[in-house]
């Protein structure tokens, strides 16, 4: 039976989990996960697989400039900005 | 500490390069690719990865890769398909990287670099397409970091070699290589100081009797081709020193430092390399017509390697010279534009790799920067060969007017007096005076002493006041020693 470490799982996602939270979301996507797992038993020999849902291929737009959009429509909804840039908490490439 | 691994040690590396596509738009939106844009002007909600977009890829991209995969002798992919590459990072701004996992653009293919030990094939694992990420400006006063997502969706080729590179020579072959051709083909401008070319390496050492390969560290960081050898030149000695004390090397990611001269760890999360690709939804998948084949094998120009072996055979050049000619298209196509109107091919390479070469590396320019064309260099050639102009002349005293200020080679020779007296009347005359005043030079030659006519041609360029073909000089001494002494 397949397991999922939520915790782990919610980290990747940046979903902050309780621990009470993640003791009744934990065997619930459990639950989903077997669920899913049954196509596993479907008999796919010769089906090709399916790369798109959509019955569509080879959709290119052409190397043409298309106006970009004024700043200040994202800044001002941005919950931290310095001039014109975005400000994120001080992000280094650490080194130990 | 020692670069290369001892004999007793072999070295594994393969190298992942992100080459910028020569575009005007990015990958999956309209916004402009223009370096050096104010921050956060070139960006639209695709871009900016705002909800309720939809990505559409740039046909130019698309067929700019294939160029790149049919130049390097791969395979296009029969499906082509998007993915993403999930990971947080803030310039990142959908929190995933749309790439591409298992069905990349084109497999296989080769790089041809040349070693000192002859040509060599470097295999290509994979090329495939995928959007850069924005710029994070790191303030070292204030508390925060900074975002500029100009550069978000920019499009990138990222090809991977398989681990066939033995050593930092050439690894930093096969980056030249690299850069040539993809110049070469038009897919990028593959200028380092915009960061249109990015290299990550895989190092690994391991003992010489050892058929299983070392632990393999990944090295990041390198901003230059010069850093790269740099770096894996100590990447090589630090994993060697290890292995030599018996301690244990580690599968890890290390940052190249450039002022320390140094690799350091990454502090790195267990689930950093956790990126649970999976199939990007909102892009359809892709496939290659052998029309489009067709059309981009036509727009493949003859390549750097292909153009060496012409001009090895066809002009008579070494290997080493056809090489360095034909690295970039511009010198040679000077080259070729010269050797039609003169046909000294050895002469005008030896000019080419030589004061040429010097010059633009110097002054770090290319040629079309210069005030040099062909005509002008053989202008000054010519001047050289016929004996009006000193070999050692050219180069120091006319050359530089020439390719910095673009005149005429002859004049400047005349304005600067530099013309030699290559005329044998005007010679004969110094000659037949140096031999009338030094009669006991010339018994000395008569006795034997061969170097005694030197010092007549010294005579001889004395009183020209340098300006005598001190070739012709020389030839002329001789003969009229003969003529007047008799043979010794
Ligand atoms: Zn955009």
């Amino acid at each position: 039976m397949s397991h999922i470490d939520l915790r782990y799982t919610s980290h990747l996602a940046r979903l902050g989990f309780k621990p009470e939270e993640l003791k009744v979301f934990g065997p619930q996507v459990d639950k989903i996960l077997h669920f899913v797992e049954q196509l596993n038993k479907v008999d796919v020999e010769g089906v090709e697989p399916t790369s798109h849902p959509l019955p569509l291929a080879n959709v290119f737009r052409e190397d043409k400039i298309a106006p970009s959009i004024e700043m200040e429509e994202f800044l001002q909804h941005c919950p931290s900005r310095h001039g014109s840039f975005f400000k994120v908490p001080k992000i280094i490439e650490e080194k130990s | 500490m020692k670069g290369d691994a001892s004999p007793e040690f072999l070295t594994t590396i393969g190298l992942e390069v992100h080459a910028q596509l020569s575009t005007r738009t990015k990958i999956f939106c309209g916004c402009e690719v223009r370096f050096g844009s104010p921050p956060n002007t070139l960006v639209c909600p695709v871009c900016l990865g705002l909800p309720g977009v939809l990505p559409v890829l740039n046909r130019e991209v698309f067929l700019l890769g294939l160029r790149a995969v049919l130049a390097f002798g791969g395979a296009p992919s029969k499906l082509i398909k998007f993915d993403r590459k999930n990971y947080y990072y803030p310039d990142l701004p959908k929190g995933y990287q749309i790439s591409q996992y298992d069905a990349p653009l084109g497999r296989g293919g080769f790089v041809e670099i040349e070693t000192s030990g002859g040509p060599k094939r470097i295999r290509l694992n994979r090329i495939h397409l995928e959007e850069d990420a924005g710029k994070l400006i790191h303030d070292a006063a204030a508390d925060s970091s900074l975002v500029d997502l100009n550069r978000a969706g920019v499009p990138l080729i990222e090809m991977v070699s398989e681990p066939d590179l033995e050593s930092p020579d050439d690894a930093h072959a096969y980056l030249s290589t690299l850069k040539s051709v993809l110049k070469t083909i038009g897919v990028s401008l593959c200028d380092m100081e915009k960061g249109h070319l990015r290299c990550d390496a895989n190092v690994s050492v391991r003992r010489a009797g050892d058929a299983v390969l070392g632990k393999k560290v990944e090295v990041k960081n390198m901003n230059s081709f010069k850093a790269v050898k740099a770096a894996l030149q100590y990447e090589i000695g630090r994993q060697t020193e290890a292995l030599g004390k018996g301690e244990g090397l580690y599968q890890e990611t290390r940052l190249w430092d450039e002022a320390k001269g140094m690799t350091f760890l990454m502090r790195s999360k267990e689930e950093a390399h956790d990126y649970r690709y999976f199939p990007e939804p909102d892009l359809v998948p892709f496939f290659v017509t052998q029309e489009q084949i067709e059309a981009e094998r036509r727009r493949i120009p003859e390549l750097p390697r292909q153009k060496a072996a012409r001009f090895a055979s066809a002009y008579g050049l070494s290997a080493y010279d056809a090489n360095l000619l034909t690295q970039d298209e511009e010198p040679a196509e000077f080259f070729e534009t010269c050797a039609k109107i003169y046909p000294d091919y050895k002469g005008l390479a030896n000019w080419m790799t030589g004061p040429v070469s010097a010059y633009l590396n110097e002054k770090a320019v290319s040629l079309s920067q210069t005030r040099l064309c062909p005509e002008t260099l053989v202008g000054l050639l010519q001047l050289v060969k016929e004996g009006s102009l000193s070999l050692q002349a050219a180069r120091e005293k006319v050359f530089p007017e020439v390719v910095g200020d673009g005149r005429d080679p002859k004049e400047v020779m005349e304005k600067k007096g530099l013309l030699q007296v290559s005329d044998e009347a005007a010679l004969d005359e110094w000659v037949a005076e140096a031999i009338r005043s030094n009669s006991k030079v010339v018994n000395d030659f008569k006795s034997g002493k061969e170097t005694a006519a030197m010092f007549l041609v010294g005579q001889v360029m004395r009183k020209s006041g340098g300006k005598a073909n001190p070739g012709k000089v020389q030839e002329l001494v001789r003969k009229r020693l003969l003529e007047t002494a008799g043979p010794a």
